[in-house]
């Protein structure tokens, strides 16, 4: 692939197309016993492998160039819904960085974990309050393996009771494309329902599909249309009244933080996503964190280890539950580090904070539907909470500007497009989520280059098929990408 | 105390009334209708400011207790050059979602792009995902993609020397779906194949196996993936990666899926987590690999591109069909990889690998000099080894005198086996970071103790 693109064609060349034989942009020191002897020829490795050589200043700075193409919080605004792009406090990093975190060894003895041990049994205390659970685990590393986890936990609770005859997962079809993809590797059915004139569940369709077969439902509330499900209630007594149980994304719980509860709504289990509602940053795709909190009821079938106080010693510790637990999701007790961050963010804001973050979250979020929709329709159109989302079905009809094309005009005034073509429900969707973390002035100002976009679309459609023309690149042939792929050098 | 909300009071209310309700309440009129609002508040402190925050977070972490580290079984304290943590943490990086606008994204895709060249040169593989969450889990990806490429199968075989965590992640993701996790026994630390043949039946899909194993010994894999493909199942191999600077890569032994834990190649131990899984896979299962993956392209000017691609495999596209629910991998953790990889350069890994290796045979030499059973078994080990003590008083003695001298000097091996019978195990682990002076105090404190 090297020969193929002249040297004007690449953009930022990678390490390894720079390499001069021999430099090197670490050292060790020399070696201070004696060599052992070499590793028999059966178990020895024979090839090389075609690795930058580089000085460090080499590599600084093509990983600072790199960075310069690419777009975080901290550059601009970042609509992403369903994504809760709000700002990574600086102060989380500092914390993250504390040596006595990030050197610690997941198995050292206990009485050399003390903090650690600490901060992650609080951390569980105050999700749980949080959503009205009874206690969790911190296991899970992302959200999607936070849905696993619940699943997981749901799946051994019936074993554990003898109903492996519930075999089916309720799905709504505006679900995150994670939720049936969870089910599925857990061995559930997935069974979709569907959404009634409102964008809400289908309350008929719902009772049509409930019976001892039925493990449960996974819903997200609000849901992925930024609507608070109004039902809730009654959903949780027919679902519960079926034997099943309720499984909540929390994937939109920043609208919700100290204003309700999916424990008091009825849910049973209840995923996290650190990462969205409590700060930490999203690193380019991970790593996440996603704890999970149960009912009562559930909490012997959680992943061991489960961490516990001992009142009497005032001291913390593991403790092994392997007759009912589900067993491990990951290699030791979970992303510790993003944990640190968001117990960080919770310390600092408080009930109060935590609160004011979703109050003024749904606040934005209304705002800028307010102003947006006299641009563009809302697809289901009243109150939201923390995101919305918009039809450009009209504008697509009229001018052949796709929901796409204005996304990508978007980049070209400073703002990272809102997630497109989702839920699937609403054709050439746009889904805005502002977060609370953004201004007045902000939301404005991208309500106002939503404006002018459309008004682009009508004069000038051909500008916004050739968006964006000023990033370091132009739009991308996707097609070619899959077709043949190269995905190495 | 909440600094991160930016509205002031005026702008509240000019926004609420642009709304066209009155109070904050108001926007959750939905909720309460729905007999849902939270009457009370929570029954969390209130905030803080960032100087009282600190003060909590610094007082947990100065709980911990530090020492020289001797612990490994799937956490390693290696060398990290202080430009990786300078570089893996600017903001640009750090604070971007999951580059799904290519356009503005070159940057984190073109770093996505090395990792996947690293994971693939390192393994001798011909295709890798863009990471998972750790080796552990990957595990059960590994597990996942052979039942999927195998029609009616409900059987994976796991080594029996595997870490056990990684075992259990692979036995709850079996948990009450129907496959089926049987263990091949092991014989004086490494895999006893006799029966291999016998285990992998028609149901079987994989077998899926570790080097260096949960004791540090190397597994020899000789005749192994003819026996596995001759049973038409998929062989997957774990390995450390630094240790692949030495041994024999997945490629070489001849196996279809290679994957494992990159935390040695640059990430900071922070108590487990978080690390990063790698999995790399042979040309033709390429469309079943688990997670995201990029690849290259051209823009509409034909300069070379990079765009998130295949990704008719994944959740957000197939949903309940597709090969894995993995949507937030390890991202920062895979930067961190290849930027640790880009300073070491090839004789850089060798370098580190071989100096562990040395330093750790050294240690182990001196044990058994001094009359330790360590490193015992009839396999070679590269750089971490088990010591066996007559009982499990001798060896609580043994790790409490080292801790009264500020050495951790090994994890019991009931720690993560959670067996009584491995209470007088101890698995040593010694990196290149280790210097002469620390291994002869390890000895020496040894000494005394074998008396």
């Amino acid at each position: 692939m090297m020969d193929e693109f002249a040297p004007d064609m690449i953009i930022e060349p990678l390490l390894v197309e720079k390499a001069v034989a021999g430099r090197r942009g670490y050292l060790f020191p020399a070696l201070d016993v004696p060599a052992a002897p070499a590793l028999d020829s059966r178990y020895a490795r024979t090839g090389s492998a075609r690795l930058p050589e580089a000085s460090e200043l080499d590599t600084v700075r093509h990983f600072s160039r790199l960075s310069t193409m690419a777009y975080g919080v901290d550059y601009g605004f970042y609509p992403l819904g369903s994504c809760t792009m709000k700002y990574n406090p600086k102060v989380n990093e500092e914390a993250a960085s504390l040596d006595g975190f990030a050197s610690v060894h997941p198995l050292q003895d206990e009485d050399t974990v003390q903090g650690s041990l600490a901060l992650m049994y609080r951390t569980i205390e105050d999700l749980s309050e949080l959503v009205g659970m009874k206690w969790g685990t911190l296991q899970g590393c992302a959200g999607a393996h936070g849905e696993y986890t619940g699943l997981k936990t749901i799946r051994t609770y019936f074993l554990h009771r003898n109903e492996m005859n519930r075999n089916k997962i309720l799905i709504p079809v505006s679900a995150h494309g994670t939720n049936p993809a969870s089910a599925s590797m857990n061995g559930f059915e997935v069974v979709q329902v569907a959404s009634d004139e409102r964008g809400l569940v289908d309350i008929e369709d719902l009772k049509s599909k409930l019976d001892e077969t039925v493990a449960g439902i996974m819903l997200t509330n609000p849901n992925t249309l930024g609507l608070f499900e109004k039902d809730i209630r009654k959903i949780a007594s027919l679902v519960h009244e079926a034997g099943g149980l309720l499984y909540y994304d929390g994937a939109n719980f920043n609208a919700l933080m100290g204003m309700a509860r999916p424990g008091d709504m009825g849910f049973d289990v209840v995923h996290l996503n650190l990462h969205k509602t409590f700060s930490t940053p999203h690193g380019g795709g991970g790593p996440g964190s996603g704890p999970v909190l149960v009912k009562e009821e559930l909490v012997p079938y959680l992943p061991q280890p489960d961490i516990v106080f001992h009142k009497s010693t005032g001291r913390y510790a593991f403790k092994w539950n392997p007759k009912t637990s589900c067993g491990k999701v990951s290699g030791f007790w979970g992303n510790f580090l993003v944990i640190v961050r968001a117990y960080t963010y919770i310390l600092c804001m408080g009930s109060d904070g935590l609160k004011a973050a979703s109050q003024h979250a749904v606040l934005n979020a209304n705002y800028m539907q307010a102003a947006l929709r006299k641009v563009f329709p809302v697809a289901y159109d009243g109150l939201c909470k923390h995101e919305f989302v918009l039809t450009l079905e009209a504008m697509k009809e009229e001018t052949g500007v796709s929901a796409l094309d204005l996304a990508k005009g978007l980049v070209d005034m400073g703002i990272h497009p809102p997630t497109m073509y989702f839920p699937m429900i609403v054709h050439e969707a746009l889904m805005f989520e502002p977060t609370e973390s953004e201004s007045k002035d902000t939301l404005d100002h991208a309500c106002e280059a939503m404006k002018s976009l459309k008004e682009t679309a009508y004069s000038d459609p051909e500008a916004l098929h050739n968006a964006p023309c000023t990033a370091v690149i132009t739009r991308v042939d996707e097609v070619r990408a899959a077709k043949s792929p190269v995905v190495r050098y | 105390m909440y600094s991160y909300i930016p509205h002031t009071e005026q702008e509240t209310r000019a926004m609420l009334d642009a709304i066209g309700v009155k109070s904050l309440e108001d926007l959750f009129s939905d909720v309460k209708e729905a007999g849902c609002l939270l009457e009370r508040p929570l029954d969390i402190e209130k905030g803080r400011s960032e100087e009282q925050t600190l003060d909590i977070i610094r007082g947990l972490a100065a709980l911990n207790i530090k020492g020289v580290s001797f612990l490994g079984a799937g956490s390693y304290d290696h060398v990290i050059p202080s430009a990786v943590k300078s570089l893996s943490s600017l903001p640009a990086f750090s604070t971007a979602y999951t580059p799904y606008q290519p356009e503005i994204s070159q940057g984190v895709l073109e770093a996505i792009f090395e990792y996947q060249s690293l994971i693939c040169e390192l393994t001798g593989m011909d295709v890798s995902n863009a990471s998972l969450y750790d080796g552990a889990s990957a595990a059960a990806e590994a597990a996942s993609l052979a039942i999927a490429d195998k029609r009616k199968s409900s059987r994976v075989v796991l080594s029996g020397t595997m870490h056990p965590f990684a075992i259990q992640c692979v036995k709850t993701w079996a948990l009450g779906t129907g496959r089926e996790v049987v263990v091949l026994p092991e014989k004086n630390g490494v895999n006893d194949y006799s029966s291999l043949e016998s285990l992998l039946d028609d149901s079987a899909a994989a077998f899926i196996a570790q080097s260096p194993n949960r004791y540090g010994y190397l597994e020899d894999f000789t005749g192994v993936a003819d026996l596995v493909h001759s049973r038409k199942c998929l062989f997957a191999i774990s390995s450390d990666p630094l240790s692949l600077a030495m041994q024999k890569s997945q490629a070489e032994w001849g196996a279809d899926i290679a994957f494992g834990d990159t935390q040695v190649l640059g990430i900071p131990m922070g108590f487990g987590g978080p690390y990063c899984g790698y999995m790399a896979v042979r040309q033709d299962l390429m469309r079943k690999i688990p997670g995201r993956i990029v690849g290259q392209t051209v823009d509409t000017e034909g300069r070379r591109a990079f765009v998130l691609t295949l990704q008719a495999r994944e959740q957000h596209i197939k949903r309940e069909r597709a090969t894995s629910n993995i949507c937030s991998n390890e991202a920062l953790c895979s930067l961190t990889n290849v930027i640790y990889a880009s300073l070491l350069g090839w004789e850089g890994l060798k370098e580190a690998s071989s100096q562990s290796y040395s330093k750790a045979h050294y240690l182990a030499a001196g044990l058994k000099e001094l009359g330790y059973c360590a490193g015992a078994g009839l396999a070679p080990f590269w750089c971490e080894f088990p010591v066996v003590f007559k009982s499990p008083e001798k060896l609580e003695e043994f790790t409490e005198e080292m801790k009264r001298n500020g050495i951790f000097s090994g994890v019991k091996l009931s720690r993560i086996t959670l067996d009584r019978k491995d209470d007088s195990t101890l698995l040593v682990a010694v990196t290149e970071k280790r210097t002469r002076e620390q291994l002869d105090r390890y000895l020496a404190i040894a000494k005394r103790e074998a008396r």
